[in-house]
C-alpha cells in the first residue's frame, strides 16, 4: 500500500490560493458576461423579427452541440485574429482573455434558454399592462418583466453557474494556471501529484456542494 | 365636435378566424360607455383595440384626434394618455405599491420623483388605499389591488379610460368597492369605456350601451333605450339580457 504525504501543501499554498483566485476571476466575468449576451440572445429568440429570432436560435443550437474544451482551444486560435481583423493590428491577446470569451460565448447559449423560459414565465398581462402605461418595448422589459423573470430563474441561472465553476477548469488546455492546473504542476514538481489532485477535489467539492446547497434553500424559498 | 373615440368599421381576424367584424362607434368627451355580451363576442378585444393592445386588419379608430392603426402613430405617448384596468389587476408584483404608482410617471411621462410621488398617493387616497402605499400587491385583497390599478392609471392624467372586465376576477364581497370607485369617476365626467357585466352599474351612470355577440356591435344605444323595453331589443341581446338579469 502506497502511504499518502501531505507534507508539501503547506508550502504550496500561496501559489494554489493564486490559482483560485484566477479560478473565480473567471467565472464571475464569464458568469456576468454570459448572462448579458444570454439575455439579448433570449430577447432575439423572442422577437417576432424572423431573422433576429432565426440568429439567436442557431446560436443557442450551434453552441450546445458542440464540446466546450473545442471552444476553448479553438477560441485561443481565433480570438487574436478577430481582435486583429477589428483594429487592423495585432495584439497580444493571451490565454485568459480567449478563454473568458469562451466561455461568455459557450454559456450564453445555456443562460439564453434559462432567460427565455424565465420570460415566457411572466403573464402577457404584465406587458400589456407596461405598455398601457406607455412604456415602450425596452422600458417594459428593463422595469417590469426581466426584474421579474430574473427572480424566479435565479435558482436555475446560479445551479449553471455552478457547472460553470467545474468546467472552468478545462482552461488547462491551453495552459492557462487556474486553480486545478496549478495543483497538478505543483504536485508534479514535488513528487506528490496525488496528494495534490486530492486536495483539488476536495476544494471543488466543498465549494460547488457548498453552493449547490445554498442555491437548492433558496429555489424552496421563493417557490412559497 | 368630434368625439374622443372614434371606431369605423373595425375588423380583425385570427388567421382565418374573424373575432370583429366591421364595428362602428364613438364616444364623446365625458360620456360614460358600457360594453356588454357573451364571453367570447370580442368585446375585451375591441376594447384593446382601443390603445393598440390588439392590432386590427380594417378599419380605422381616432383617438383624441390621433389614428391607432397609423404606422407613424406615436404608440407609448398615444397609450400614456390612455389609462386601462385589466381584469386581472396587473400591478407589478416587484415593486411597492407607491412605486408601482410612480414608475410611469417618471420613466414615461418624465415627472420628477416627488411630483410623482406627490400625484400616486393623492390618487391611492382617493381609492381609500393610502395606508397601504408602502406594501407590495401581494399584500393587498383583489378588490384593494384593482383600486389601487385604477390609481396608478389615474396618475398619468388620462384623457379617457378603458375597463377590461375590472370585476369579473373579484370575489363577490369586493366587487361594490371597486364600482364605486369607478361610480365616483363617471360623475366627475371622466370619459370611459368599460366592458363589464354589471348592469347595475350599467343603469346608474352609463350614458350609452353597447352589446356585441359573434364580433359585431349588434346594439348601440342609449341606456335609457337598452334598459327601457326589453323586447324592443334585438332576439340576442333580449336572450343575454334574460340570463343575466334576472336574478
Amino acid at each position: 500500500m502506497m502511504g499518502f504525504d501531505f507534507s508539501q501543501i503547506g508550502p504550496a499554498l500561496p501559489g494554489l490560493m493564486d490559482g483560485m483566485v484566477l479560478t473565480l476571476k473567471l467565472l464571475l466575468l464569464a458568469v456576468s458576461g454570459g448572462v448579458a449576451l444570454g439575455t439579448v440572445l433570449a430577447l432575439m429568440r423572442l422577437s417576432s423579427n424572423r431573422l433576429l429570432s432565426g440568429g439567436a436560435k442557431f446560436y443557442v443550437n450551434y453552441f450546445r452541440s458542440i464540446p466546450l474544451l473545442l471552444v476553448i482551444t479553438w477560441f485561443y486560435f481565433v480570438v487574436p485574429l478577430i481582435f486583429k481583423w477589428i483594429s487592423g493590428e495585432f495584439v497580444a491577446v493571451g490565454a485568459f482573455t480567449s478563454c473568458l470569451v469562451a466561455f461568455m460565448m459557450f454559456e450564453a447559449a445555456y443562460y439564453a434558454e434559462i432567460v427565455r423560459a424565465g420570460v415566457q414565465s411572466i403573464s402577457k398581462g404584465q406587458l400589456n399592462a407596461a405598455y398601457a402605461l406607455g412604456m415602450t418595448y425596452g422600458q417594459a422589459m428593463r422595469l417590469i418583466i426581466l426584474p421579474q423573470a430574473f427572480r424566479k430563474m435565479m435558482p436555475l441561472l446560479l445551479q449553471q453557474s455552478i457547472i460553470l465553476f467545474q468546467d472552468t477548469s478545462l482552461v488547462y488546455a491551453v495552459g492557462l494556471m487556474d486553480f486545478l492546473n496549478t495543483a497538478r504542476s505543483k504536485g508534479d514538481i514535488v513528487g506528490q501529484p496525488n496528494e495534490f489532485l486530492i486536495l483539488a477535489g476536495v476544494v471543488y467539492f466543498v465549494i460547488s456542494f457548498g453552493a449547490s446547497t445554498v442555491v437548492k434553500r433558496l429555489q424552496k424559498r421563493l417557490a412559497v | 365636435m368630434s368625439a374622443m373615440i372614434t371606431l369605423k368599421n373595425v375588423s380583425k381576424w385570427y388567421g382565418d378566424f374573424q373575432v370583429l367584424t366591421d364595428c362602428s362607434t364613438a364616444v364623446e368627451k365625458g360620456e360614460v360607455v358600457v360594453v356588454c355580451g357573451p364571453s367570447g363576442s370580442g368585446k375585451s378585444t375591441l376594447i384593446k383595440t382601443v390603445n393598440a393592445l390588439e392590432p386590427f386588419q380594417k378599419g380605422e379608430i381616432i383617438v383624441d384626434g390621433m389614428s391607432v392603426g397609423d404606422p407613424k402613430t406615436d404608440l407609448p405617448k398615444l397609450r400614456a394618455r390612455i389609462g386601462m384596468v385589466f381584469q386581472n389587476f396587473e400591478l407589478f408584483p416587484h415593486l411597492s405599491i407607491t412605486e408601482n404608482l410612480t414608475i410611469a410617471q417618471e420613466r414615461v411621462l418624465g415627472r420628477s420623483k416627488d411630483e410623482a410621488r406627490q400625484k400616486g398617493l393623492h390618487y391611492l387616497d382617493r381609492v381609500g388605499l393610502k395606508a397601504h402605499a408602502a406594501k407590495f400587491p401581494g399584500q393587498l385583497s383583489g378588490g384593494q389591488q384593482q383600486r389601487v390599478a385604477i390609481a396608478r392609471a389615474l396618475s398619468m392624467d388620462p384623457i379617457a379610460m378603458l375597463f377590461d372586465e375590472p370585476t369579473s376576477a373579484l370575489d363577490p364581497e369586493m366587487v361594490n368597492e371597486v364600482l364605486d370607485v369607478m361610480v365616483e369617476l363617471a360623475h366627475e365626467g371622466m370619459t370611459m369605456m368599460c366592458v363589464t357585466h354589471e348592469m347595475g352599474f350599467a343603469r346608474k351612470v352609463a350614458n350609452r350601451v353597447i352589446f356585441m355577440d359573434k364580433g359585431a356591435i349588434v346594439e348601440d344605444c342609449a341606456k335609457e333605450e337598452f334598459f327601457g323595453d326589453i323586447k324592443a331589443r334585438s332576439e340576442r341581446a333580449q336572450h343575454f339580457l334574460s340570463k343575466i338579469l334576472q336574478h
